[in-house]
């Protein structure tokens, strides 16, 4: 009977790519070609140099997304820690001999390609944790030091990324934790218990803080009080978000970024491009784009019998929730710059590996909802 | 292991909950979008045209001044400048090294350039050197390949093509100080110009013209990207002066190395054909900026080159003023024009002896013959006999005592002397003394050489209340505007007073004896009429007088005589006046008289100017020389 089972969860590969979902790969395309389209804009109507490298790089993504994808939830289930302890010595490394990076330590330099061992962590913290939780009976995870594991896993990864310093990713790997923990079922006063504890710290952590970082956050909290300093960048975006009105300036005709006055359009500000050219309109479209992908991503995960497999698809859909959120709310004046870009519009090759890897995690829940996972990856009994 | 319901149900309101709080999060997002750009959309809007337009002010040409006859006095010149844009350059301390090869730099001018080369960006041109000769322009095209970067700029900066003869008419413009910001944009543009003194300073606004406007779209580091829109400005008006600049080069070759000054003026109209100051400067110096030992050696000079004398040399007339004596006093019918008076060399009033300058005395003399001769004693004789109240009212009608209203600044009103002046500046009653030596011009008695050139035009034209002017005429945009004359009134002095006065200055130039024969003019077409005048600067004492007075040549400069002339021609139907004033000259007639006659004779060789319609001299009227229109 074992073996029968086993067969009926093993998927052939003509079987794992019919199983593919196909629409939520379009989607993707799609939404990664308005990115195309704004980089073109961003070069003043040119491919070169951001859109087609661009592409280049969606390209390879993909092919990464569907090696993913294909592979086995369960093989990714039983490497779950090993990632993550991979990550963790990367970070480590980065930290002891990194190329300088922005005034901050980030990169491998792989000759090929330069490694963020930060963006490894945002997929292999998901992943490990995701490990943890699964067939984690609900009182196992009443009892406070069954928490104390995961939590380690947290501080260690956010902690050496904060060191880099990274506040954008670190935010991003503690509000992803926070999101598995809670769909975990962890007790409400506990989350509450950690904000109240966490606001108590943030006199003590504003000091561990860079002078970038806080003076990024007192601009934020009063742009108006350095407008040609550090708030130009915030008072610039706004002004040309609002005008851009309700239709916009028209493709290509966006004068806030093309006239430099809008400061990394190609990059962390594209969004700000997109609403000075294509409006209101435009916004809630990439919005409604944005929006389809988390619907895809939740249904995918609600369909997965394996609590792994929730969790992982889960994991990854609010990272890339946050990743919007974070973005856009910082373009539009909402929260501090912190740093993080537009998924899959932003012009780099880092965060679009990074997506399209774990959108391949997602996808491979998708194939392989019906897998079912043991304590230790094994098949349920 | 299997889940159990409850377990389910947790998980299913958890991720239900996940779910909200991101759709909650996506609405503010939402609703901040429309709050930028339904909401406040029109303000962004026009910050981001603010931040997109940039308005330049083109500055207008200044308009040009010229002379009666249309000849430029002051005009635009292109002014070559050479330029390096550090953008255009990989080095611009290589750039500047080899253009220093070329034109020349000075350690002290590359490190200035240097320094606005760090403050300003890349793309904004920093100048290396104005004014460039042509031959500097040439060697600098020629090495261009060698001088990445380096640019020959054309601008316009004013020229004075006879700046040394015409400074103190036109005066000079120069960089717009603090004080001089009245709102105008065109005055903060770097390098704009405005005039500081003379006619540039009295008609800047209508010179200076209008400014245009280029709207331009700049990128956010003030680059140009395109011009939008241009508007034309209207260049600065032209102004016409009733100078004759072939007069006023005789006047202040003729003056030369003397400090003093000449004033021609036409009797009918108070056109002032020439106005001369010596030594004069040169005002273009001053547009391409004075070195700090020309601008000492300037102010340090003690005959003044800075000073308009003609306006504000204020000098004792000394004889000059006798005819405004003898007119008073026929007036006041004291003495009769043939009436007499006995020069023995001096008088004496109180314990005080007045001297004539001829210490054997004149004997009996008239008025005609006082004044031919100019007799001191006949002249302290009437002084005494009408009183100075009635000698500072007939000076005061004839132009001294108070400024003219010359249509440039700095004039000087000079002083007539009477009672009230003396009580109320010296708290001093009057003493009859001082009515002697008003009498030959003396004493407290000033006036400036223009006061002089005017009262002499009155006592020409038969006591019209002539005033002087410079400017004839404005045209702007094509439409000329005279400078209206206003109907002089009469200054009520009987003409046959007047008549006998000038038949007095006649006998000065035209009779053997009179002061000025030996400078007369023997053509009787242009014969002149007029009036010598030394006066003292210094007291010569009783020891002084006993053993001789010193002669004028073996004094110190500062303490010869000022040397005058006032004279009209010509005589028959006098049609243009003139003073000479030459400061520590020595005396009238062997100074000033003969520099007047010259100034005369060329005036009246020059042509019938004051008819009316009359734009062309009829003789010897210079070629008009080509400049740039």
């Amino acid at each position: 009977m074992r073996d029968i089972r086993l067969n009926e969860f093993d998927l052939t590969f003509g079987q794992k790519l019919l199983q593919l979902n196909w629409m939520f790969v379009v989607l993707l395309a799609a939404t990664a070609s308005v990115g195309f389209a704004m980089l073109y804009s961003a070069a003043n109507g040119n491919l070169d140099p951001w859109a087609s490298r661009q592409m280049v790089r969606f390209g390879v993504g993909l092919c990464v997304l569907f090696v993913v994808a294909l592979i086995d939830i369960r093989v990714w289930f039983r490497l779950a820690y090993f990632i993550y302890a991979l990550a963790l010595v990367l970070l480590v490394l980065v930290e002891v001999k990194g190329s300088i990076g922005m005034g901050a330590q980030r990169w491998i330099n792989l000759g090929f390609f330069q490694l963020q061992p930060s963006e490894v962590m945002k997929v292999a913290l998901v992943l490990a944790l995701a490990r943890y939780f699964h067939g984690a009976s609900p009182e196992s995870v009443g009892r406070i030091p069954f928490l104390l594991i995961p939590l380690l896993m947290v501080a260690a990864a956010s902690g050496l990324v904060l060191k880099q310093p990274d506040l954008g990713t670190t935010l991003m790997l503690i509000m992803g934790s926070g999101a598995i923990f809670f769909l975990a079922g962890v007790r409400m006063w506990k989350f509450g218990v950690v904000i109240v504890a966490a606001m108590g710290a943030i006199p003590v952590g504003w000091q561990f803080l860079h002078t970038y970082q806080k003076k990024r956050i007192i601009t934020f909290l009063n742009p108006e009080n350095d407008p040609l300093g550090a708030g130009y960048h915030i008072t610039q975006s706004k002004i040309a978000f609002g005008s851009g009105g309700v239709s916009g300036k028209g493709f290509l005709l966006g004068s806030q970024s093309h006239l430099n006055f809008l400061p990394e359009k190609q990059t962390d500000f594209i969004f700000t491009m997109l609403a000075e050219e294509l409006g209101l309109v435009g916004g809630l479209a990439l919005l409604g784009l944005y929006l389809l992908i988390l619907i895809y991503g939740y249904v995918i995960s609600l369909q997965c019998r394996s609590q792994f497999g929730r969790l992982v698809g889960l994991g990854v859909t609010t990272t890339f929730f946050l990743y919007v959120f974070i973005n856009i709310a910082m373009v539009m004046g909402l929260i501090p710059v912190v740093g993080v870009p537009l998924p899959l519009v932003s012009y780099g090759g880092t965060a679009m590996l990074t997506l399209l890897f774990s959108f391949g995690l997602l996808l491979s829940v998708s194939i392989h909802r019906e897998a079912p996972i043991g304590r230790r990856g094994a098949e349920e009994e | 292991m299997q889940w159990d319901t409850d377990q389910y149900k947790l998980f299913g309101r958890r991720t239900a909950m996940l779910a909200g709080g991101k759709l909650l999060l996506l609405s503010t997002l939402v609703g901040r979008m429309y709050y930028l750009q339904v909401l406040q959309a029109d303000r962004y809007k026009t910050l981001a045209e603010e931040n997109r337009m940039s308005m330049r002010l083109l500055p207008p040409p200044r308009g040009r001044i010229l002379d009666r006859y249309g000849i430029p006095l002051a005009v635009n010149e292109q002014n070559y400048r050479v330029v390096i844009i550090p953008e255009q350059t990989k080095s611009v301390k290589e750039t500047l090294l080899a253009l220093g090869k070329v034109i020349g730099i000075s350690s002290t001018e590359s490190r200035r350039i240097l320094r606005e080369v760090k403050r300003k960006r890349s793309f904004v041109p920093v100048t290396v050197r104005e004014n460039l000769t042509w031959e500097d322009v040439a060697q600098i095209e020629v090495n261009a390949p060698d001088l990445p970067g380096a640019m020959i700029d054309v601008g316009e900066s004013r020229y004075y093509p006879d700046g040394y003869e015409t400074a103190h008419i036109l005066g000079y413009v120069a960089a717009v100080s603090e004080k001089d910001l009245t709102g105008d944009p065109l005055l903060e543009l770097p390098g704009f110009r405005i005039g500081k003194s003379g006619i540039e300073k009295v008609h800047d606004l209508i010179l200076r013209g209008t400014g245009g406007t280029s709207q331009v779209e700049v990128n956010a580091y003030g680059r140009v990207i395109r011009e939008l829109n241009r508007q034309e400005g209207k260049p600065g008006a032209e102004i016409k002066l009733s100078i004759d600049i072939g007069l006023q080069k005789v006047a202040v070759e003729r003056l030369g190395e003397e400090s003093g000054a000449a004033v021609v003026i036409d009797i009918h109209t108070g056109d002032i054909l020439a106005m001369a100051s010596t030594p004069s400067y040169d005002p273009n110096a001053f547009n391409r900026g004075l070195s700090t030992k020309e601008w000492k050696s300037l102010i340090g000079n003690n005959r003044k080159p800075l000073n308009n004398k003609a306006i504000s040399g204020q000098y004792a007339p000394g004889s000059t003023f006798k005819m405004i004596v003898a007119l008073a006093a026929l007036e006041k019918g004291v003495i009769g024009p043939e009436q007499k008076v006995f020069c023995s060399g001096h008088v004496e009033l109180g314990t005080a002896r007045f001297h004539c300058w001829k210490k054997r005395g004149h004997g009996a003399v008239d008025l005609v013959q006082a004044i031919q001769s100019s007799c001191d004693v006949y002249f302290y004789e009437i002084a005494r006999r009408t009183g100075i109240e009635r000698i500072a009212s007939m000076a005061r009608r004839f132009g001294f005592g108070s400024s003219l209203g010359l249509d440039i600044s700095g004039e000087r009103s000079g002083l007539i002397p009477d009672k009230g002046w003396k009580r109320a500046e010296l708290g001093e009653g009057w003493h009859q003394g001082e009515t002697l030596l008003a009498g030959i011009g003396q004493g407290y008695v000033l006036a400036t050489p223009l006061q002089l050139a005017v009262m002499t035009a009155r006592l020409a034209n038969g006591g019209e209340a002539v005033r002087p002017h410079l400017t004839s005429s404005i045209q702007t945009d094509g439409t000329k505007v005279n400078k209206e004359i206003k109907a002089v009134k009469n200054i009520g002095v009987n003409s046959s007073h007047i008549e006998l006065v000038r038949k007095a200055m006649n006998a000065v130039t035209n009779i053997p004896g009179g002061t000025a024969f030996r400078s007369r003019i023997s053509d009787q077409r242009y014969a002149m009429a007029g009036k010598t005048g030394t006066a003292q600067v210094r007291r010569i004492s009783k020891a002084e007088r006993e053993v001789g007075v010193i002669k004028n040549k073996d004094l110190p400069w500062e303490q010869r005589d000022h040397a005058s002339f006032v004279g009209f021609a010509p005589v028959d139907a006098p049609r243009y006046a003139v003073a000479v004033v030459v400061e520590h000259g020595g005396s009238g007639s062997k100074t000033a008289a003969p520099i007047a006659r010259d100034i005369l004779l060329e005036v009246q060789k020059r042509g019938a100017v004051s008819q009316p319609g009359q734009d062309q001299p009829m003789i010897d009227q210079p070629p008009i020389p080509e400049r740039d229109a």
